[in-house]
């Protein structure tokens, strides 16, 4: 079971401003779901190598070519706030 | 108090200097209004993929190799998570535990003494973009912030040291080392005032004798050489002081504020960091292949090391020129230059250590295509000195010239009318006339007054406007008072 | 039959044949919009002047005498995470209630250049995330075969659109099923790709190593079509393969005489509805009937898989939404006054439980002194389920399953408890583990409700299970199922 101060933690680093209700929610229900999922632990994988990728793709690569670049404005559309050519957020401490 | 050993470690990142990014093909130009070096991938749009750009890898290999790094056999791509506004995915596509290249080393002198650092690793990774600090005069006091995206994306490598510096001194000569290495191979500009070489060092200190590290702190935001070290040293007598009066380290990042000469802790409200890294299953691993890095290997330039080396050896400059010229490859580029339209390399090296550095900084400039004074014209002018066309005080004055009109040196002097007097009976008459005007002088001199000499000779130069050889006034001088 | 009855290929027919025009095709299923739309709520947005366009040129080309393609004028509708240049893209999300893409996914280049009408984008569960559509923040989709269920999901909104007939075929993307089981309860054939077989480019990444796109149609036919028009190598996604992209209709009626099929005991076992079973077995002795050998096998990694899912799908899925802050597109909270505060709340207020839910386990499952325990033995559990999959389809050319333990479930009936939701994604998870392509057919109805059959195949195999299930589905008479709405 994880504690409240976990879940806490984990919704600082995920950048998540949990309600009182919703903490009580997620530790219950993660707690739930890790256990389950400690099932894999019946399983020895000591020498099993780990599959990031199921295709064995290597090297895929681009040429090192300037292409188009997208017009400022319709970037900018989708911006919440502005100023000019920039995207405006509150201050940063 | 205890005496104190000093443990550095130096993580550098270079931007490559890659046509495009390091997964788009948005240019890398520095510079540009706000915003208009981006597309969706760069932007980190939903949906979009990155596709890594080939050149960044044989960049990356080339640096490792000119810092005798191995290049891994398999690598690979990792997502380094934290939340930060000029981060667009809020994840940097970098490199954790298999980066493409590990275990090399540069050497710097220390003392008159060689000294090896070591290169822990050096990674590939992409760039973040711009915060503008608006509504006051900096992050602090801001009350909002701006950011444009323009660098994000753009491709860096990150070299990290060994802790094998052990003084703010050193550490300053590895990064000034691996500047120049990083130029010579030619993947990176290294401006630092442009941000395109920064660097981050980890210090702890500890009893001379201890067995294990103390506590480090990280050192953030110097944007020179001089500020590096102002920094360490700083930080050295910061750490020593709470040692000694019994405190604790605590470990932490500290910006370096360079107008108040201190280092600040740089307390966030981030937690500790957890950066979560994991691989990045939208790139596929590397697997670089043995030719390609011999092929890479082969093509190196000469590096800085070897041409001092040479400039020793084959051009007989003193071990000190040879480091100076040598220490920046466009400086280096421009001597041999020289040389390719005058032996007389020594006199090219004065000259370059001498006027063309005091140029140089007095404009804030760096040895570029916009230096006005093309080899060609440097090297005439050692020639002009060599031939005795002119003085080596009246070359200073061309030179001058040279630097504000961009004119060769036989140009200048020719309109100015600077060729020196040679001619025994012209200046035979001169001097007849300046030992005539200063009797009272002459005899001081009969009396053994050495010094009067000096004064007589002044009086012919002022006479000719420094025209005349001085070892011919000198002769014909003692001559006559004889 | 009303013209939205029909499938791709009788409608290209008919368009050749100038017995209808793409403009009178495409006002025919808007009308089918108008009339069930209300009741079915399939789409986040209708683009009628959109589709309007697209079918006036193609009008225009068939003017012209010149040929079209088969997929040219045929409206569409497709899955809300698809970028789509100029049209709204939500992932029936409150996060993208505003997002314009300034730029089209690659399977959108690719089907506007095969003449595609997109009459609209289809709701989903949130971000891909769910498997039922109930947990599309904007309203849930109903299942065209009984409206107090649910279609499946997360494609619940592609596939009741093509079940009733608001579209003629559909795009959704899989990354645990989310094509095949909506396909499966909805009555209609999906497909997941084999990874890497179609561009990822433009594809709102849930978990990316997943991740796939693919079609939703009426018949077989239908999705050897799409298939065929979606599928190739794409310079944009770095995880494309470079493979030619064979004519998926060539080999479709050559029959599975001589095939060996595998069909696998772990998915007959608990947790598999008695309907579903027995209608899977049926479905098996037809195949027989059809010259094919059908053997018992065993992936004994099955029960593996959806634990080692439900830590590798939310890990990639907390790193991929970590870009939703506010600051560039989509939702932002207007009363931060410092951009931390501002970061937390818009995620907060623009995700939904299910979403952060997701976030905070694989957020968990990543972070420091976890790594090793979850996310690495994830990936290790992911080879051995992954060499399941290659040592039995070394000895079978393919494998048959049921595509969902139970047929089309009731509305609230596994919101509760977040696990039971996840089970019942049970019998298509490994196949996204696996990278393996899969399809769902249509076998049956039980109680008058659709079982989905799941043909899986070799990698790039994709011919193999159309050919396959296009025997099954022309022997059953399982194509073009329709509803009574």
């Amino acid at each position: 079971m994880l504690s409240r101060e976990q879940v806490e933690h984990v919704a600082l680093l995920a950048r998540l401003e949990l309600k009182e209700e919703e903490i009580e929610m997620y530790r219950q229900q993660l707690g739930k779901i890790l256990d389950y999922i400690e099932k894999l632990n019946e399983l020895d994988t000591t020498n099993v190598p780990p599959t990031a990728h199921v295709l064995p793709l290597k090297n895929v690569y681009r040429e090192d070519v300037v292409g188009e670049h997208m017009d400022p404005e319709k970037v900018l559309r989708n911006a919440p706030d502005r100023e000019e050519n920039y995207f405006k957020v509150p201050r940063i401490l | 108090m205890r005496e104190y050993e000093v443990i550095i470690g130096l993580e550098v990142h270079a931007e490559l200097k890659t046509n495009s990014k390091i997964f788009c093909s948005c240019s890398t130009e520095f510079g540009g209004p706000p915003n208009a070096h981006i597309c969706p991938v760069c932007l980190g749009l939903p949906g979009t993929l990155p596709v890594l750009n080939k050149k960044v890898v044989e960049y990356a290999i080339r640096a490792a190799l000119a810092l005798n790094c191995q290049i891994a056999e398999f690598s690979k791509f990792d997502r380094k998570n934290y939340y930060y506004p000029d981060l667009p995915k809020n994840y940097q596509i970098s490199q954790y535990d298999l980066p493409i290249a590990y275990g090399g080393y540069l050497e710097i002198e220390v003392n008159g003494q060689k000294k090896r650092i070591g290169i822990t690793r050096v990674h590939m990774e992409e760039d973040a973009g711009k915060l503008v600090h608006a509504g006051g005069d900096n992050l602090a006091q801001a009350n909002y912030s701006l950011v444009d995206y323009n660098r994000t994306g753009v491709p860096l490598i990150e070299i990290v040291s060994a802790p094998d510096i052990r003084s703010p001194e050193e550490a300053r000569l590895y990064l000034e080392k691996l500047k120049a290495i990083l130029q010579y191979t030619d993947v990176s500009d290294c401006k630092m005032e442009e941000g395109s070489l920064r660097c981050d060092a980890n210090i702890s200190v500890r009893p001379v004798g201890a067995a294990e590290f103390g506590t480090k702190t990280e050192l953030k935001n110097m944007n020179s050489f001089r500020a590096l070290q102002k920094a360490l040293e700083y930080e050295v007598e910061r750490q020593i002081e709470i040692l000694e009066e019994g405190g604790r380290i605590v470990q932490e990042t500290r910006m370096w504020d360079e107008r108040k000469g201190i280092t600040v802790s740089m307390r966030s409200k981030e937690e500790a960091h957890d950066y979560r890294y994991f691989p990045d299953p939208d790139l596929v691993p590397l697997v670089i292949e043995r030719e390609w890095v011999e092929e890479i290997r082969r093509s190196l330039p000469e590096l800085p090391d070897a041409r001092r080396e040479r400039y020793i050896r084959d051009l007989g400059l003193p071990e000190y020129d040879a480091g100076v010229i040598t220490a920046s490859k466009a400086l280096s580029d421009y001597f041999d230059r020289c040389l390719q339209y005058t032996r007389n390399a020594k006199a090219v090296s004065n000259w370059v250590m001498g006027e063309v550095l005091k140029y140089l900084n007095a404009t804030g400039r760096e040895m570029d295509e916009t230096f006005p004074v093309p080899p060609q014209h440097l090297a005439g002018l050692v020639e002009l000195i060599d031939k005795g066309t002119i003085s080596s005080k009246i070359a200073k004055e061309v030179f001058k010239e040279m630097t504000e009109t961009g004119e060769a040196p036989e140009v200048i002097v020719e309109r100015k009318g600077l060729k020196q007097i040679t001619d025994e009976k012209a200046l035979a008459a001169i001097v007849e006339e300046v030992l005539a005007a200063n009797p009272q002088v002459v005899e001081d001199y009969k009396r053994g007054k050495d010094r009067a000499l000096g004064f007589l000779v002044g009086q012919v130069m002022k006479a000719t406007r420094g025209k005349a050889n001085p070892e011919l006034v000198n002769r014909l001088l003692r001559e006559k008072i004889q | 039959m009303a013209l939205h009855e029909l499938t791709i290929a009788q409608l290209h027919e008919g368009l050749k044949k100038k017995e209808f025009s793409a403009t009178e095709l495409l006002t025919d299923v808007l009308q089918r919009i108008e009339q069930v739309e209300e009741k079915i709520k399939a789409f986040v947005t209708v683009t009628e002047d959109v589709a309007r366009e697209q079918a006036r040129r193609v009008d225009e080309k068939i003017a012209r005498g010149e040929e079209i393609g088969p997929l040219e004028g045929i409206p569409a509708a497709i899955k809300d995470n698809i970028c789509t240049e100029g049209v709204l893209t939500t992932c029936s999300s409150k996060m993208l209630h505003n997002f314009v893409p300034p730029y089209d996914a690659t399977v959108m280049r690719k089907l506007k250049a095969a003449g595609v009408v997109m009459v609209g984008k289809a709701n989903m569960d949130e971000f891909a995330m769910g498997s039922s559509t109930e947990n599309s923040r904007f309203f849930p989709t109903k299942n065209p075969w009984d409206m107090g269920r649910v279609p499946g999901g997360s494609s619940g909104g592609s596939a009741a659109a093509v079940a009733a007939g608001e579209a003629i075929y559909a795009l959704g993307s899989d990354t645990g099923g989310s094509i095949r089981q909506p396909a499966s309860f909805c009555g209609v054939v999906g497909m997941k790709p084999t990874y890497g077989r179609v561009s990822r480019y433009g594809l709102v990444a849930f978990a990316s190593s997943l991740d796939q796109i693919g079609p939703l149609t009426k018949d077989v036919r239908d999705c050897a079509l799409v298939l065929g028009a979606i599928a190739g190598h794409d310079p944009m996604d770095s995880t494309s393969v470079p493979h030619p992209v064979p004519d998926y209709t060539a080999s479709l009626e050559k029959g599975i005489k001589g095939m060996r099929i595998g069909i696998p005991r772990e998915y007959f076992g608990e947790g598999i509805d008695a309907g579903v079973k027995e209608a899977v077995k049926k479905a098996i002795a037809t195949l027989e009937d059809l010259g094919a050998t059908c053997e018992e096998t065993s992936l004994p990694h099955t029960d593996y898989a959806l634990p080692a899912y439900y830590i590798i799908a939310p890990a990639e899925a907390s790193s991929n939404l970590a870009r939703y802050d506010g600051v560039r597109y989509g939702y932002r909270d207007e009363t931060a006054e410092d951009v931390v505060t501002m970061f937390m709340r818009t995620r907060s207020e623009g995700f939904g439980t299910e979403v952060k839910r997701r976030i905070m386990l694989g957020t968990y499952t990543l972070s420091s002194g976890y790594y090793d325990a979850y996310y690495l033995k994830a990936l290790k559990v992911r080879t051995l389920i992954k060499q399941d999959f290659d040592r039995a389809l070394e000895k079978f050319d393919l494998l048959v399953t049921p595509t969902s333990p139970t047929v089309a479930f009731r509305f609230g009936e596994r919101a509760a408890d977040p696990l039971q939701m996840y089970l019942s994604d049970i019998c298509t998870i490994s196949v996204n583990l696996a990278g393996v392509p899969a399809i769902s057919v249509p076998c049956g109805l039980v109680d008058g409700l659709p079982v989905g059959l799941q043909f899986i195949g070799r990698p790039f195999a994709e011919e193999t299970i159309l050919q396959a299930a296009y025997a099954f589905e022309q022997a059953a008479g399982t194509a073009n199922l329709k509803p009574a709405l």
